[in-house]
């Protein structure tokens, strides 16, 4: 962390950057927060630990707008949805100047939590050079320890890989966290039966409160207004009126992002409800990988997305429509 | 709010029969904005558009919806009549309770609620409608067909004496395409070369026609009238205009191993060739892959002996930009692979050729002089089997479920020609059916059973089986009278099954025209517009839309010609106003639209714009409305919804759905 602070200051100094886009400490030990820094006393207060989940790069949509270039710090599979939003002329390439840092996996307080330990008062073992396995974990109720693979997000056991799809320069090492396949769980929904699966997605479903985080967070989506939030096209009053009444939201919301998401994960690190709407995206994603080939959205920025794209190769209507 | 008419058709009793016509009517009134609903016999008829006229009139009627047949048959008949009333064509919707109900429902009462339900969904579309205004565009007086066999040809001819210019893109290095392959023609017997050669000698002397041969469609842009087409002019290695065809590079060429394509692989040909003696133009092509000048540097033969100077190694593909007004797409056909059906034996005995093969095989320019021989041994057969339906009429996915058409005929061509010649040769025909529909086509097939004894069985064949002596064994069954035959043959010919030319679908993808499962390029009408494509300016001649003969093809490629010749005739196009408009405030700018546009009709733009008191500099979509088709693919394809059509509006389409859904 020390490192990319002073690199920071340095970036500051000589003036290549007018203003640093990273974290800063919460009110609580596990919640950090993106933050801008555009002086470098202001860096005391700059964190990157294994809480540091939030994916800056949609944050640079509005950076690009201002002023001088802005030293964004990007994990590795935030470059994806940084390098997408390229794609889609939502951020200016030259406004950013990309710090590529490290990252051994994000951790998740939930899951520490449901390990029964509450009432966090300080945590160890979080910065990006520990070397420790195991999480130091002070409790009001005394000290605890948590293996750190058992707290993470995840999205880290499935995780990208270690590389940086873009960048200017890197900084810190990345640790190999993946030990599981990120279609497994889609490939069981999709062992389900139709009624089956209506049922897992109302009991997940019905908990959302449309607090609009996962929204909001998602880097795809970064229209200017949201459909849902628009009077020309009467869908706002479209979400509500069913039995489980968020549904339309979240199915028009993954039909949105289908074939731009990058699989980044913010939507169901930020749910409040811990509803798994990542698993919409990966059907999609895994869907698409079946029918027109492998494809990861944001691992470039200059191939042709599948659903925005004609070949001959593609599959023809009816085979989509026959695997329902 | 909108002053609605609703004017339900009883389409005689296609509709009436099934739909009950007055509780539609009746239904109509209780929707919001309908001041009128009445229902007639014939709404398309001169008294039912008499009655629109006077509803418009006396009700000061601001839109309407007619309950009727599809709008593909009627939709331009009844926004004419409404725009003669004064009400503006666009003002006008089609619920299609005919082939959408009626016509595939039984249940009277079910049927009538759904009529009502598309009744309403029309209704709620009509209440979001507004007044459009077509705009005008330009017609380039120039006629493009690809495709330089018969079709293309008879079609370019027919455009060119209409006074229009019209070009040829052609493939191969000759015009002639399949025809130029066939030995005699049905049912009158005549050389196929001797009615073909001056139809290709009046396309290339033609004043008005240019012909590029050895050549492809590699872009194409633009829209119906003001299309803009890139062609490839492949390098043929041959000075077009040095070139005196005197044929000793042919002659002297060392490379004489590639096989002849202008005779099915069955004999060879020089590296540098005419694919035939009557090529147009004669003017020969390198083929790069077999010249050893290319494959090594060493040779030049043909450099050396050519008189004129007109070898060019150097020469490179050329791209040529053109515009036409009307595109005709004549593509032919190729017969289909025979792997799936090797129980023929077709890849282990070269006795077993195809109907095409033999047409080469009894041509005097063919491999064989003309003389009927088996292709092992050069020995005459005595036996001949002919097996009909060779991947036609397939009912699984190893050949093709429609009927090739020609086969039956020219087999009993082949049949009779064979009898005709070689009195001693038995020929024996398996078929399914014999199909003979067409003039003097029944008496020519009795003929050849009557008149030359050709032997039909009618029956399948299961299989061919080479035998060690070099005889094939074709075993069948006689349907008719019940048994299975063993058959001794020394020839079997296989009535291959046609198909689209493989490229088709490149260029219908290029023209959006649309294809059917088979690669068959789709009409805009089964019945009433077969040689149009769906896609405006867009013709369609020859096999490229189904199997033909060649009178048939001859009269369709004349019928594309005066299609396009209408088309050209124009000076103006009114264009269509349904056409997608961004919303700059919606619009990210994030180039989704524009990769999905087929036209590409979308641009994009930097703006100024003030949202709400923000005023910046934002990258917006343009769409070009003359370039734009109204297709839509940019609207659903848009995330933020900026992208919207007009007549077919996003607020519409949701409420056509919300009428259905409630």
């Amino acid at each position: 962390m020390q490192e990319l602070v002073n690199r920071a200051k340095e970036l500051l100094a000589d003036g290549t950057v007018a203003r640093v886009l990273g974290w800063k400490a919460g009110d609580l030990p596990y919640n950090p927060e993106p933050a801008y820094f555009e002086k470098a006393e202001e860096l005391v207060d700059f964190v990157y630990n294994g809480f540091c989940g939030a994916n800056l790069s949609k944050y640079m949509i509005e950076a690009s707008k201002l002023e001088g270039k802005t030293m964004v710090c990007l994990k590795p599979c935030d470059t994806y949805s940084f390098n997408q939003l390229i794609k889609e002329h939502r951020v200016d390439r030259d406004k950013a100047y990309i710090v590529g840092v490290g990252c051994k996996g994000k951790l998740d307080i939930e899951k520490i939590r449901k390990q029964g330990i509450k009432g966090i008062e300080l945590i160890q073992g979080a910065e990006l050079t520990d070397e420790a396995d195991t999480l130091k974990i002070q409790t009001i109720y005394g000290d605890k320890t948590c293996a750190y693979a058992d707290a993470m997000l995840e999205r880290c056991h499935v995780c990208k890989g270690k590389e940086h799809m873009v960048y200017d320069e890197l900084i810190g090492d990345s640790n190999e966290t993946k030990d599981a396949d990120r279609f497994d769980e889609v490939a069981k929904l999709e062992t389900m039966s139709p009624e089956e699966k209506f049922a897992f997605f109302q009991k997940e479903l019905s908990k959302c409160i449309r607090c609009n985080a996962c929204r909001n967070v998602c880097p795809a989506c970064s229209c200017r207004k949201c459909v849902f939030d628009s009077t020309k096209f009467d869908s706002s009053q479209k979400a509500n009126v069913d039995s489980f009444e968020e549904k339309m939201f979240h199915i028009i919301r993954a039909f949105h992002v289908a074939g731009r998401c990058t699989d980044c994960g913010e939507c169901s690190r930020v749910c409040p409800q811990g509803i798994p709407l990542h698993l919409f995206n990966r059907k999609f994603i895994k869907d698409i990988d079946e029918l027109y080939g492998e494809y990861q959205a944001g691992a470039d920025i200059t191939s042709k997305a599948p659903l925005t794209n004609y070949t001959f190769e593609d599959a023809e209507p009816s085979i989509v429509g026959k695997r329902g | 709010m909108q002053r609605i008419g609703v004017f339900v058709c009883h389409c005689g009793s296609n509709i009436a029969a099934t739909v009950d016509v007055s509780k539609v009517v009746e239904m109509a009134h209780m929707e919001p904005g309908v001041v009128h609903a009445e229902d007639y016999q014939y709404m398309c008829s001169e008294a039912g558009q008499a009655k629109i006229a006077a509803a418009i009139q006396e009700k000061k009627l601001t839109g309407m919806v007619v309950c009727s047949c599809s709008p593909r048959m009627h939709e331009a008949t009844f926004r004419k009549a409404a725009e003669r009333a004064g009400l503006n064509p666009y003002m006008v919707e089609i619920a299609n309770i005919r082939e959408h109900c009626s016509w595939i429902h039984k249940d009277m009462e079910e049927a009538t609620k759904k009529a009502v339900i598309l009744m309403r969904a029309a209704i709620a579309k009509v209440n979001l409608n507004a007044p459009l205004q077509p705009g005008e565009s330009r017609v380039t007086k120039r006629a493009l067909v690809i495709g330089g066999g018969i079709a293309g040809i008879q079609t370019a001819i027919d455009i060119a004496d209409a006074g229009y210019e019209v070009d040829i893109v052609e493939k191969t290095p000759s015009i002639g395409g399949r025809m130029s392959q066939l030995d005699k023609t049905f049912p009158t017997l005549d050389c196929s070369a001797c009615i073909l050669t001056p139809k290709m000698v009046e396309a290339s002397a033609h004043e008005k026609i240019n012909i590029y041969t050895y050549s492809e469609v590699e872009k194409v842009s633009g829209f119906v009238g003001d299309f803009t087409v890139d062609i490839r002019k492949k390098a043929r290695s041959v000075d077009m205009d040095k070139c005196t065809g005197c044929g000793v590079c042919q002659e002297k060429c060392p490379s004489k191993k590639a096989p002849s394509e202008f005779n099915r692989g069955l004999n060879t040909r020089s590296a540098i060739y005419t694919p035939f003696a009557q090529a147009i133009p004669n003017v020969p092509v390198i083929d790069r892959e077999a010249c050893i000048k290319f494959k090594t540097g060493k040779c030049g033969v043909c450099s050396k002996v050519c008189q004129a100077g007109a070898i060019d190694y150097e020469q490179k593909d050329e791209i040529v930009t053109e515009k036409y007004g009307a595109i005709v797409v004549a593509t032919g056909f190729d017969t289909i692979n025979l792997e799936k059906y090797d129980e023929y034996a077709y890849s282990q005995s070269k006795d077993v050729i195809t109907s095409l093969e033999l047409e080469r095989v009894m041509n005097a320019a063919g491999p064989t002089h003309g003389h009927l021989e088996r292709l092992s041994d050069g020995k005459a057969p005595k036996e001949i089997v002919f097996i009909q339906c060779v991947g036609s009429r397939c009912s699984d996915d190893r050949g093709k479920p429609y009927c090739s058409k020609i086969c039956c005929m020219y087999t009993a061509k082949h049949a009779m020609l064979i009898r005709d010649k070689y009195p001693d040769v038995n020929v024996t025909v398996f078929y399914i059916d014999v199909r003979t529909p067409g003039k003097n086509f029944d008496e020519f097939y009795r003929r050849a059973v009557e008149q030359y004894g050709v032997n039909y069985i009618k029956g399948q064949v299961g299989k061919v089986i080479p035998q060690p002596d070099g005889k094939l064994l074709v075993q069948g069954s006689d349907l008719l009278d019940n048994k299975q035959i063993l058959k001794e043959a020394d020839m079997v010919v296989l009535a291959t099954a046609i198909e689209p030319n493989p490229d088709v679908r490149r260029i219908a993808t290029m023209l959006t025209a649309s294809i059917d499962t088979n690669n068959f390029l789709t009409e805009a009408h089964a019945k009433l517009r077969p040689v149009e494509s769906p896609t405006a300016g867009i013709f369609l001649s020859g096999v490229c839309q189904g199997p033909k003969d060649i009178p048939e093809t001859v009269a369709q490629a004349g019928a594309a010609a005066v299609k396009a010749i209408g088309l050209l005739a124009k000076d103006k196009l009114l264009t269509n106003p349904c056409t997608a408009q961004s919303d700059i405030l919606l619009c990210n700018g994030c180039s989704t639209c524009e990769n999905v546009c087929p036209y590409g009709a979308i641009t994009y733009e930097d703006k100024e714009v003030n949202d709400h008191g923000i005023r910046e500099t934002r990258r917006i979509a343009v769409v070009n409305s003359a370039l734009c088709q109204g297709c839509g693919a940019c609207t659903v394809a848009c995330p933020s919804g900026a992208m919207d059509l007009q007549g077919f509006s996003n607020r519409q389409i949701i409420a056509e759905v919300d009428a259905i859904c409630r």
